[in-house]
């Protein structure tokens, strides 16, 4: 099958597209929730050290993975922006940038909070955390930026490029527990096995995906909204509101 | 008060990136040279707000030798910071900038050597006045040249990291704080091992492993960060 990939690279394409895919991503999102949740709060037992307070990393790990996973992909579509001088690409990276904040804010937040009963302190300033919050000043940098000029296309280019330029910081904030001796623990998930048991780990990855299905939803819904704006002077637009 | 951008290099001058940097350097050298308030401002600054923080927090020898270098470096940071427009904000407004990107030099060339003079006019005096401000903080000899020696290789990162950020906000709205939401989180790093260089040495271990980041840093940054301020400059004339 060919898939056209082309034909959805224009905006008023791709806005009906997204508008059909994006309650799709929704309802994935809620099933994985539901499934991930049950697993996390019912399924998984009480940890041996920590008590019920561990329960937070079902939100909290899979969040900061999001928070990471987004600048990434956010930083593909300002590369693909800049060097094929695509709309559309442009517009998906405004799009991701509000949920990556987002996220990046409740993995702070939601570990502030599991920090204060276990290690006594709501905030350390610690390699990850303080990289965590460099990449929250870089998602809102990312938004003022693109959002400062009159003309949007230079607010795009110039966004791209800073966008570009914080992906410094992404191996900064994986590698952080290994290259400094931190009070944030190390990964207990790697590729080559995890050092959780399974009820825990399989919460978390369904909570993962919820959150990854989320994502795409509300980005998809954001750029339809984005498209809009930007094309408000085009007749598909103007047809759509007739 | 850009008139000297008429006198560019004549185009069978060359075209290399050696002829471009040096001829960059000198003028922007000379401006900063003919117009020494703005340079005396970023010391005067420096200096200003360093003097603060011993009235604000309390002048026991042992918390100021405990916050000098974290407080120093922070105070560069900031005077690094407020003459970061200068670099591009003038030659934007009058047109200089758009002048310079047509001519036949090597961009790349020029780029480098208006961000070696704007670390010649903000960074060099500040590494220089550092000791006597360390003085003030009761910080002992060989911490003093840490923090020097840590000035030194960091405040070139600042001014390369500044040029980045300050070309992506040519013409932008809200320009003085949008510069700083941009630049202040990537100087995070170089105030880490920078400040973290003075400490270790006053805390009796080496500061040579900051040292040696910062350096490794600067070498990184150096090689990677103007195309990236060519491509932010490219972005600003379209």
């Amino acid at each position: 099958m060919k898939i056209p990939w082309f034909y959805f690279a224009s905006p008023s394409t791709f806005y009906r597209l997204a508008g059909w895919m994006a309650p799709w991503f929704f309802v994935l999102a809620a099933l994985f929730g539901a499934a991930g949740l049950y697993v996390g709060l019912v399924l998984a037992p009480t940890d041996a050290q920590q008590g019920e307070v561990y329960r937070i990393i079902f939100i909290h790990v899979p969040a900061s993975w999001m928070s990471m996973f987004i600048y990434f992909v956010m930083a593909c579509y300002g590369g693909v922006s800049l060097t094929f001088n695509t709309r559309l690409a442009a517009m998906m990276a405004r799009a991701l940038a509000p949920t990556g904040a987002m996220f990046t804010f409740v993995a702070l937040w939601t570990g502030s909070f599991w920090g204060r009963p276990t290690w006594g302190t709501y905030w350390v300033w610690d390699a990850r955390i303080t990289s965590e919050l460099v990449l929250l000043f870089l998602y809102f940098g990312f938004i003022a930026l693109a959002n400062a000029f009159e003309d949007p296309r230079r607010g795009d280019r110039a966004a791209a490029l800073l966008a570009l330029i914080g992906l410094v910081n992404l191996p900064i904030i994986y590698f952080s527990v290994v290259w400094w001796n931190t009070l944030h623990q190390g990964a207990s998930v790697k590729l080559t096995g995890s050092t959780m048991q399974i009820q825990m780990l399989w919460g978390m990855l369904l909570m993962a995906l919820s959150f990854w299905m989320y994502s795409i939803g509300a980005s998809l819904t954001r750029v339809r909204a984005v498209i809009l704006d930007r094309e408000r002077r085009t007749h598909w637009v103007r047809a759509l509101a007739t | 008060m850009n008139v000297i951008a008429a006198r560019l290099p004549a185009p069978d001058s060359g075209g290399s990136f050696s002829a471009a940097f040096s001829w960059a350097f000198a003028r922007d050298m000379r401006l900063a040279i003919r117009h020494p308030g703005e340079t005396m401002l970023v010391v005067a600054f420096f200096v200003l707000v360093a003097s603060l923080f011993p009235l604000g927090v309390g002048a026991e020898p042992q918390l100021l030798q405990r916050i000098g270098p974290g407080v120093i470096w922070v105070c560069a940071l900031l005077s690094a910071f407020l003459s970061l427009p200068a670099m591009f904000a003038s030659d934007y407004a009058d047109g200089s900038l758009e002048q310079m990107s047509l001519s036949p030099q090597p961009m790349p060339g020029w780029v480098a050597g208006k961000i070696a003079a704007h670390w010649s006019a903000s960074g060099l005096p500040l590494t220089l006045l550092s000791p006597l401000l360390g003085l003030q903080y009761d910080l002992a000899g060989d911490t003093l040249l840490a923090l020097a020696a840590a000035l030194a290789l960091g405040t070139p990162v600042l001014s390369l990291l500044g040029a980045a950020c300050t070309a992506l906000t040519l013409g932008a709205r809200g320009g003085g704080m949008l510069l700083a939401l941009l630049a202040l989180p990537l100087f995070i790093p170089v105030l880490v091992f920078g400040a973290g260089a003075a400490e270790a040495q006053a805390s009796g271990l080496s500061a040579a492993p900051h040292l040696s980041i910062l350096g490794a840093g600067l070498i990184v940054a150096a090689m990677a960060l103007p195309p990236a301020v060519c491509a932010a400059v490219r972005i600003a004339l379209d």
